[in-house]
């Protein structure tokens, strides 16, 4: 028997054509279905009243998997086939995936996105999430009385085509219509009602269980546009738990514990973190294999000062943020907390003295995004009269080509919103140059070695011209669906060439955190190297030039000892062309430019006369 | 000739209109739709119809319309939870079948 619910005026469904639809949080340590019901919003508890799931599956042979508290039990006894944080594996190659070695899986190298052998055959991260939308699916069908019309699913906001792609797939593979996927930072400052509060920038601090991201969000007309994103894809509230055994070691000496030791200690560490939130200090007390007991207080103070350079962490990248998206403090409105980590005081007193207000934290942390995604996808399914939120994203890293030299020249930079298109106008490096090979680079690094490569591809029938004369106008555009197409167009003959690449297809965001972070570590090692790559395909040009004009009028024009100076000063800028030292390689371009100068006089002399020669003063007048 | 609320869905009522920060009461009504003829409405009401008939039962306001009043007298409403499932529940009298979903009736 089907069971009723209040809607909203105007707008009750006939019987059975029920407009249910919820939002999902698919997290990397747990997931959770809310939806609106009765004009309420609500997070969908199990049977047992817990809103959590652990995004854990564990698989068997012949049996089916085991998701969230169930599959977590496994985790110690049969690590290879419970599958833990698998979105950090979604839309990823095996090449991707940092420290693969060190996880408990069989890593299987399958084409696409890497895959897990387990108990149960062969999981890629998309059937993995499959299991966990299903849970949550049945979970809200039960709770809502009836089939679902579809869910919002939030990711996170650096995701990239492939990542969304592969969460759209497991949804699919769930059961589940995606009605939308929705950034998570979004979400949240849905889920806060920021949609309707007044036009501003909104900063969205997501402090989960294993991962911290940052967003800055500027909202204009009730439209949501991420401005920036950073983060640190390893800092999160287990790393204070982890710091909370340490002290226990230090504080009890003890050493060498075992495995189910040490799984003791950390919960009880995580249960003090979370006790420290609302007492000025908790009493840890337990007895350890081996007799070993002990019983400590820890101080509300102590844990904040054991833990204070963790929160200092989540600082630089909300530094990073704001000036990615050209910021500062008093230009945000709002600051939203996410994450159960957020609970704890010092981090809202770093939070509110870092932005100078108070963060919004009257909803709970853990549930925020997924309120927001019930919202959003409670007016996609039709039950809310008001306007849909509109939703823009951004490329996670620049986007450029490489030019002569292995130097990358940028041609989109990153938190460029999308959809964008970009030109800018190339010239040919060598006389009588008809090709050009366009490679497509992504990072933010100056050299094409430590950047992304994305593709290759070669325009061809270019006009044989002298070197620079040619204008190649190449073009990068993204879509709305974060998809890559270069053309490259010879703008005085007009033929054209193109291809189309998923930018950010298979790097993960660890790698997108170092790439970032190796181009401010290595900005100074990366302008070095730039400098020096100039002043070689400089001296590269000198040399070409001056062995054409040698071979045209070497013989005519010049005399045997000068013709000897040219040569050794040819040789010596040879030699230093393959060396990084920077001043030699300057003096001896200079070198050789001062043993042509003369040379150069001579031929231009040359040509100018016959040039004028046998013509009459009136038409070279004009 | 009356409506009613159990008490548990007078509070659930009260708390959801809370919740929802704006609404005067619960406009119940029928409509002639449904695999068994009629169906139930069951809305947040922000305004009164001038032809509404009001009824406060347990501290809420009911608002119905006179020709569904007629479908609904004696009806009392009540809210319950199955298994993980919960809502409202028409017990009306003057239903003499129901689908088997219970979302739609005749008279």
């Amino acid at each position: 028997m089907t069971l009723l619910n209040i809607a909203e005026p105007g707008m009750s469904t006939a019987p059975h054509q029920h407009r249910r639809a919820i939002g999902i949080d698919l997290g990397t340590t747990n997931s959770l279905v809310a939806s609106i019901r009765n004009g309420n919003n609500m997070v969908l508890p199990d049977a047992e009243g817990r809103m959590l799931l652990p995004s854990v599956v564990h698989y068997q042979s012949a049996q089916p998997a085991r998701v969230g508290h169930t599959a977590l039990a496994q985790a110690q006894a049969d690590p290879a086939n419970t599958i833990i944080s698998v979105k950090r594996f979604m839309g990823r190659n095996l090449r991707d995936i940092a420290h693969a070695a060190t996880l408990p899986y069989a890593f299987v190298d399958t084409p696409g996105m890497v895959s897990v052998n387990t108990a149960a055959g062969e999981k890629s991260p998309v059937e993995v999430s499959a299991d966990i939308l299903k849970s949550l699916r049945e979970r809200a069908e039960e709770s809502l009385g009836g089939e679902l019309l579809g869910a919002v699913i939030t990711v996170p906001a650096y995701f990239d085509d492939a990542q969304r792609q592969a969460t759209r797939d497991a949804a699919q593979l769930a059961g589940l219509q995606v009605l939308r996927l929705l950034n998570e930072p979004t979400a949240a400052a849905i889920a806060y009602g920021l949609d309707n509060a007044s036009e501003g920038v909104y900063a969205v601090y997501d402090l989960g269980g294993g991962t911290f991201d940052v967003s800055i969000l500027r909202m204009q007309q009730g439209v949501f546009e991420v401005l920036a994103t950073a983060g640190d894809s390893a800092l999160g509230g287990d790393d204070f738990d982890r710091c909370v055994v340490d002290w226990m070691l230090q504080q009890t000496q003890l050493h060498g514990l075992n495995a189910q030791d040490s799984r003791q200690l950390l919960s009880l560490a995580r249960q003090a973190k979370e006790s420290l939130s609302d007492h000025t200090d908790v009493m840890i007390t337990t007895t350890l294999s081996g007799a070993n007991q002990f019983s400590l207080t820890l101080q509300q103070t102590e844990f904040w000062q054991i833990t204070q350079s963790l929160v200092q962490k989540t600082l630089a990248p909300t530094r990073r943020a704001l000036r990615d998206s050209g910021l500062s403090v008093t230009d945000v409105k709002g600051v939203v907390l996410v994450g159960g980590a957020t609970r704890m005081p010092h981090v809202r007193q770093a939070v509110a003295e870092f932005f100078g207000q108070a963060p919004l934290t009257n909803l709970d942390p853990d549930q925020v995004v997924a309120l927001g995604a019930a919202i959003q996808a409670n007016a996609l399914a039709g039950n809310h009269s008001e306007d849909q939120v509109l939703l823009l994203d951004v490329i996670p890293l620049s986007l450029g080509i490489e030019t002569m030299g292995g130097l990358v020249e940028k041609i989109i930079p990153r938190n460029s919103t999308i959809p964008v298109a970009r030109a800018q106008e190339f010239t040919t490096f060598k006389d009588g140059q008809t090709a050009m090979s366009i490679h497509a680079v992504q990072g933010e690094r100056e050299l094409v070695s430590d950047c992304r490569s994305l593709a290759h591809f070669s325009l061809k029938g270019i006009p044989a011209m002298v070197a620079g004369a040619a204008r190649i106008r190449v073009t990068f555009q993204v879509d709305a669906d974060g998809l890559l197409s270069v053309s490259a167009r010879e703008l005085s003959t007009g033929v054209e060439t193109s291809v189309t690449v998923k930018p950010a297809y298979g790097l993960s965001d660890d790698a997108i955190t170092r790439m970032l972070q190796d181009s401010q570590a290595y900005a100074s090692e990366d302008a070095e190297a730039r400098a020096l790559r100039e002043l070689q395909i400089d001296a590269q040009r000198l040399l070409d030039a001056t062995h054409s004009a040698l071979t045209e009028d070497g013989e005519t024009l010049l005399e045997a000892i000068e013709r000897k100076q040219i040569d050794n000063a040819i040789t010596e800028l040879q030699q230093c062309l393959q060396a990084t030292d920077r001043p030699a390689l300057r003096a001896a371009s200079e070198n050789l430019n001062r043993a042509t100068t003369e040379f150069a006089a001579r031929r231009m002399n040359r040509n100018i006369l016959s040039a004028l020669s046998g013509r009459k003063l009136a038409d070279v007048g004009t | 000739m009356s409506i009613t609320l159990s008490a548990t869905a007078a509070e659930r009522v009260q708390q959801f209109l809370k919740n929802r920060g704006k609404g005067i009461g619960l406009r119940l009504g029928v409509r002639t739709s449904g695999c068994s003829g009629m169906a139930y409405v069951m809305e947040f009401a922000d305004t009164a119809n001038s032809e509404d008939v009001i009824i406060e039962t347990q501290g809420v306001k009911v608002l119905i319309d006179p020709k569904s009043l007629v479908m609904l007298a004696g009806t009392e409403l009540d809210f319950v939870r199955e298994g993980l499932n919960e809502g409202f529940k028409f017990n009306n009298p003057n239903a003499k079948n129901q689908c088997g979903c219970g979302e739609s009736f005749n008279v």
